[in-house]
């Protein structure tokens, strides 16, 4: 087992990332102190989605009060961007900012695999996200909310979630070879 | 006693920075872990790269074990700690999808904000699609919403499945955890020697 020797990205020589159980444990730590303070794990696509929500409610408020899952989070006077997960989104992308300046890792670039273009790599990515989006929203959560958050605190439904995940992009990964390899 | 009630403790705006603070070494910690480039996400798939799996259970352990301490010292309350609830069905097909988009698209929506914030192109057109995916679920559940909200079973942990103490649970989970460690590391070894093999260096 490797535990201690660190991952070097095989592609370009650029600052090397944290070695992968030193980044868990800060992230499980960091997980753990979320719980002690507010009662709740980590998130993201629930924040996406109350930035979404907002949009409609600005845009067709009525239709918002019609349509019951939106209700819920922008019927009336409820202010869907009022959430700690939405905070906490806005967090994380300016905390992905830092890191990236400070280990010189801000660079307009499209990551992919030799042997595609970009347009089709960029294809991919909003089809992928597309799916993964629509797939979080239907299982309550994504790898953040559903798989951390769940999975630490022993949850059974993210458990199952979690090797859903894993599951399927595995048996799917042999077809898709292709683009990433 | 936690967990706290941080908007009453240190009022909404005060409670706001700190949700802000837990969001940027989020943040922070997923960049400097590689999760901002595709390439390496994906990698765990191909066993070329295990960061995926390796910071990702590590996390939960770390995660697991503290929260489980805490509870056990009675420092904190798991009644008042938010526990997913479980609809079985939705979050498992939930899930198979999610796994499609993964492998189709490099990132989960978090890593895909990162990316999206380190400037790189195809997390932005994730991040796209990923608001695009979320919309059309808001337009299009209503007209599944028995299955959405099908096979609820509440708050229910492993230990009610299992019918074990938590204490055995947390240890399954390590030891768990430990195996795909050195399982995934066994695979990617095996699978390097055997490139090796084939291009005779």
């Amino acid at each position: 087992m490797a535990i201690g020797k660190t991952d070097v990205d095989p592609t370009v020589d650029r600052p090397v990332y944290w070695n992968s159980y030193i980044a868990g444990a800060a992230l499980g730590v960091l997980l753990f102190t979320s719980f002690l303070l507010t009662g709740n794990g980590l998130g993201a696509s629930g924040g996406i989605q109350r930035v979404i929500v907002a949009i409609e409610d600005l845009v067709v408020p009525s239709y918002v009060d019609r349509t019951p899952n939106l209700a819920t989070l922008a019927g009336g006077d409820r202010k869907p961007l009022n959430n700690w997960i939405v905070i906490e989104i806005l967090g994380a992308l300016v905390g992905g900012f830092l890191s990236g300046l400070i280990h010189r890792r801000l660079r307009i670039e499209t990551r992919k695999g030799p042997r595609i273009s970009k347009s089709t790599r960029w294809a991919m990515a909003f089809l992928g996200g597309a799916i993964m989006g629509y797939g979080a929203r239907l299982a309550r959560g994504c790898t953040s909310g559903q798989a951390l958050s769940g999975g630490c605190v022993l949850s059974a439904g993210s458990w199952a979630f979690m090797l859903s995940i894993f599951a399927s992009a595995y048996a799917l990964a042999y077809f898709l070879r292709k683009a990433w390899n | 006693m936690f967990p706290l009630n941080l908007p009453e403790l240190v009022s909404p705006w005060g409670a706001n920075l700190i949700y802000f603070a837990i969001g940027l070494a989020f943040g922070f910690i997923l960049e400097s872990a590689g999760f901002g480039d595709s390439r390496k996400l994906a990698g765990q798939f191909y066993f070329k790269d295990l960061a995926v799996l390796q910071v990702m259970f590590t996390a939960i352990v770390t995660a697991m074990l503290l929260v489980f301490w805490a509870v056990s010292l009675g420092w904190l309350d798991y009644e008042a700690i938010w526990v997913n609830p479980t609809y079985l069905w939705p979050g498992i097909t939930g899930g198979l999808i999610m796994g499609v988009g993964f492998i189709v698209g490099g990132f989960c929506p978090g890593t895909s904000l990162v990316s999206l914030a380190t400037l790189k192109l195809d997390g932005a057109f994730f991040v796209l699609g990923v608001f695009t995916g979320i919309f059309v679920f808001g337009e299009t559940v209503e007209s599944f919403s028995d299955f959405y909200n099908s096979s609820y079973l509440g708050r229910l942990t492993l230990m009610d499945v299992f019918g074990l103490d938590t204490g055995v649970v947390v240890l399954m989970v390590v030891v768990m955890a430990i195996g795909m460690f050195a399982g995934g590391a066994w695979v990617r070894d095996r699978l390097v020697l055997a490139k090796k093999e084939e291009t005779g260096t």
